[in-house]
């Protein structure tokens, strides 16, 4: 499957990386992508598909702080022939626009692909108001929407590349942290595929975007304690793969779900709603709890929102002790 | 068709409008009646370019319906125009209709996009005016606004972005009735004259009787062939409820269906009124 585990090795890279990157390629292979920003594109790293040809240049549209406009714009794009890509950050190329995304993309199931950057607390040191923790929720509540969290640069890459080439509406999570790299890169990772990254007996953790290097760690943390964890990257959560999800726990009776997401309406709920259908297991969260983010660095807000592996160990355990009730 | 048949076909539309939302028992009446003789002159004055065989034809200029709740109208000039049959318009609203309340592009192929929620239509258009100049074709994009819309802070942000992006293949028209379900736009939240607005954003303004066929037809089509540098804007002041007696300025009849006795004065009044004489 292409996960080849490089933490040891020294490279780290955002997902957000991707973007502009992907973009550049798939123009190069004549597909008539075209990027939709809002005077982020440098963040987005947008920039760097207009940058690499006089023809991309002229594909990037950048709307000015006027994010509204920026998803109607990409939207006429994607009447037009083009496949068009809309950027700025999480919180306003989700939230601000929910209703343009909803009824505009959606209800018209256009070709256009949601992937703004700066998900989650992988913001940092901005705050809150800046630290999106529903976008999975919203988007993922919108008919027709697929909806992708890529856990590395690899990963990210392809989520891109995929979507690119699937026909309507689609949102890819990209984070501003950067990522030990996971996969091996050109992993063609697949819509409604989850990832068996490792097997182990005792427990299941199944996670998405930056909670999966967590999980790993935590799998490292609680072998030498003597539990095997399996890890699962659920890479694509709409459409979700249950059965991967399912096969897992019937081997190890119990669940951890982790996400860098709200509780309410991501990875978790879409755990428990799988599971209130097959099977009767403890299951525990490793979410942001019912609140907004806060200034700190990516570790140290990690750290805070009990999201760290730190946080996953304990969830594993308590997770085991309740499977012996 | 010449002028005459324009108008009389727009007297027929209006009928047709007041007989499938009197049926649907819901729907909205004066906009639709105020902005049909806009769509009259754009799809049977020879403006745009378009082919009911093949409704995603690659030589169609495109149309949006930014005001997507006049529907009804939207509705009776694609069925006069060829694009499906003038019966199915008394399905309006109904389970299992193609004719959604607002127009949804997924069930019928001439309707460009699904709109609704009001204020995104000049945003697609300046989009999808930026896409077919990227594929250097010469196509014309027309969006109809209410201006009781206007008041929707992204029309102001595409209003920017259009002419900042030189979009002289973008045609908006507005379809000023002076009228928001609350009352007199004026009252509710006054946005001033709109062409003073888009002529600040770097926007060509004409102003015109949204009623008069001749003259629209006469703009409409000397504003497709121009093209240039800017983007252009059609200020048409209209009559909310147009044509029938008792709906002209009425912001109550924004959003109500008539009852029987109601259509029935309606039709009277719309066969009696000459128009389709000549």
């Amino acid at each position: 499957m292409g996960a080849a585990d490089h933490r040891a090795t020294a490279r780290r890279v955002a997902t957000r990386e991707a973007l502009g990157a992907t973009l550049a390629e798939l123009a190069g292979e004549g597909l008539p992508v075209v990027a939709v920003d809002a005077d982020l594109a440098g963040s987005t790293t947008m920039q760097r598909f207009a940058d690499a040809s006089p023809t991309n240049k002229e594909r990037l549209f950048n709307c000015g702080i006027a994010e509204q406009n920026m998803i109607g714009v990409a939207a006429g794009l994607s009447l037009a022939g083009h496949v068009a890509f809309t950027g700025s950050f999480a919180v306003f190329g989700t939230g601000r626009v929910y209703d343009q995304i909803r009824n505009t993309v959606a209800y018209s199931r256009l070709n256009v692909k949601i992937v703004p950057t700066h998900a989650g607390i992988s913001v940092g040191a901005d705050g809150g108001s800046h630290q999106m923790l529903e976008d999975v929720s919203l988007m993922r509540g919108l008919p027709y929407m697929t909806v992708l969290v890529p856990a590395d640069y690899a990963a990210a890459c392809s989520a891109l590349r995929t979507v690119a080439h699937l026909p309507g509406p689609a949102y890819v999570r990209l984070g501003r942290a950067a990522l030990p790299c996971l996969y091996n890169e050109g992993v063609d990772l697949e819509v409604g595929r989850s990832y068996l990254l490792s097997e182990g007996s005792d427990a299941t953790v199944i996670a998405c975007g930056v909670e999966v290097n967590e999980a790993l760690v935590a799998r490292d943390l609680l072998a030498a304690e003597g539990i095997q964890i399996e890890v699962i990257d659920a890479f694509s959560l709409k459409p979700f793969d249950a059965d991967t999800l399912i096969a897992s726990v019937r081997k190890t009776g119990c669940v951890v779900v982790a996400e860098e997401h709200s509780v309410y309406g991501g990875l978790c709920s879409i755990v428990a709603e799988t599971l209130t259908a097959t099977a009767s297991v403890p299951v525990e969260f490793v979410a942001v709890r019912d609140t907004f983010g806060k200034s700190g660095s990516f570790e140290e807000l990690l750290a805070y929102f009990n999201l760290d592996a730190a946080a996953i160990v304990e969830a594993v355990k308590k997770a085991v002790g309740l499977k012996r009730i | 068709m010449d002028t005459t048949e324009i108008r009389c076909t727009a007297n027929e539309m209006r009928k047709d409008i007041l007989r499938m939302i009197a049926q649907a028992k819901s729907g909205h009446p004066g906009g639709s009646l105020s902005c049909i003789d806009l769509l009259a002159a754009l799809y049977f004055g020879g403006v745009l370019a378009y082919d009911p065989r093949d409704p995603k034809s690659e030589g169609r200029d495109y149309f949006f319906l930014s005001k997507g709740h006049v529907a009804p109208a939207l509705y009776a000039v694609l069925a006069h125009a060829g694009f499906f049959p003038r019966e199915e318009l008394m399905s309006l609203r109904q389970l299992g209709s193609r004719l959604q309340g607002h127009p949804d592009s997924n069930l019928l192929d001439c309707v460009e996009v699904s709109t609704g929620s009001l204020g995104q239509g000049l945003s697609i258009a300046c989009g999808t005016a930026c896409g077919l100049r990227l594929k250097g074709r010469e196509n014309r994009v027309f969006v109809l606004l209410g201006d009781g819309e206007c008041q929707e802070g992204q029309v102001w942000e595409a209003a920017n972005f259009a002419a900042h992006q030189r979009l002289g293949n973008l045609i908006a028209v507005v379809d000023a009735n002076g009228l928001q379900i609350d009352g007199p736009c004026r009252e509710v939240c006054d946005a001033g004259e709109l062409g003073e607005k888009f002529a600040a954003f770097g926007w060509e303004v004409s102003r015109t009787d949204g009623h008069d066929i001749e003259a629209l037809v006469g703009l409409f089509t000397g504003l497709k062939a121009a093209g240039g540098q800017r983007p252009h804007v059609v200020i048409a002041s209209t009559v909310k409820g147009k044509g029938v007696s008792f709906m002209e300025g009425q912001a109550g009849w924004h959003g109500k269906a008539p009852d029987a006795e109601q259509l029935a004065q309606a039709l009277g009044e719309l066969s009696r009124n000459g128009v389709c004489d000549g």
